[in-house]
């Protein structure tokens, strides 16, 4: 066995086993965690497949953005989980005879399948040796020419959901004091000091 | 022994029956469903990243990052939509997600 196939059954292994912790924690910031650990260990099956940069943007992303984003949003609403698992293995059963279904119709599809040697033929942008050309670089010479209408497309949809997200979630509320430029840069001395004469012995 | 195609799609494979069967598992949480959801787009990519390397067609690669791009905004709108929920209602359960006017 090979140092490759070690390390993909590693990673392979370590990402079912912690996916499988993700859907069965108890606690709801242990589901994050492994969550993280499927992200990190599914980064490093992209690269024993030479896809490296998108390894490092699946690290950046999810575990960055995507896993903390849960992270937070777990630890800022006051859930009673408990509560939440109640009935959690009514459906259990029915769930694993779908789930084990389901599994078993893909790995006997996709178990056994290999590549026809036509696929070579249809194939539209080979990826260049790494020697000649890094990852990243083959990427975006693709991605930039043939793909660029759907990466600004990407680009439209990473706004809507960033502008979605603050509507959703900017709430102004009443009763608190907020700083109002226009009304700070609109003082004058006029408005702002009063000159008392205080005689002296005497207090205001 | 060497490492196939079809390997990395058998991992894929549980991995989408995983995130399906933790739909079924935890319904009543939205916040482990949403995670769920993010299993199946996580294996969905790797079949993606796995036959843009078998082929050795770089396009798979370029919807990784795209299905990536979808996943990141999806979870950003998702749980925008689970805070909201929570500030008018207090709860996050599903069976509590019945009516259409805040």
């Amino acid at each position: 066995m090979g140092l490759q196939a070690v390390f993909f059954y590693l990673f392979a292994f370590v990402a079912v086993a912690s996916a499988f912790m993700v859907i069965s924690a108890r606690n709801p910031v242990h589901s994050v965690l492994f969550l993280i650990l499927v992200f990190f260990n599914a980064a490093g099956l992209f690269l024993l497949t030479g896809a490296e940069f998108l390894a490092m943007i699946l690290l950046v992303v999810y575990i960055g953005a995507v896993a903390v984003l849960f992270l937070f949003v777990v630890m800022m609403l006051d859930i009673d989980f408990a509560e939440l698992r109640s009935g959690f293995l009514q459906y259990a059963p029915i769930g694993a005879l779908v789930g084990l279904i389901v599994a078993a119709e893909l790995i006997v599809v996709v178990g056994g399948s290999v590549l026809s040697p036509q696929a070579a033929k249809s194939i539209t942008m080979p990826i260049p040796s790494a020697v000649e050309r890094t990852n990243t670089a083959a990427l975006g010479d693709v991605l930039y020419t043939h793909y660029v209408y759907f990466f600004q497309v990407a680009g439209l949809v990473l706004l809507v959901a960033m502008i979605g997200a603050i509507v959703l979630t900017l709430r102004h509320r009443q009763n608190i004091k907020r700083q109002d430029i226009s009304k700070q840069v609109a003082r004058t001395p006029a408005t702002a000091v009063e000159v008392v004469k205080v005689k002296p012995g005497q207090g205001l | 022994m060497q490492i196939g195609l079809s390997h990395y799609l058998t991992v894929s494979a549980i991995l989408f029956t995983l995130g399906v069967f933790g739909i079924f598992l935890n319904r009543k949480n939205v916040i482990i469903i949403l995670m769920s959801v993010e299993l199946i787009l996580l294996s969905v990519n790797l079949n993606m990243v796995a036959f843009s390397s078998f082929l050795n067609d770089i396009v798979g690669q370029v919807f990784a990052l795209f299905i990536l791009t979808v996943a990141a905004a999806e979870a950003a709108i998702g749980l925008a939509i689970l805070v909201v929920f929570y500030r008018n209602r207090g709860s996050i359960a599903v069976e509590d997600v019945n009516m259409m006017k805040g």
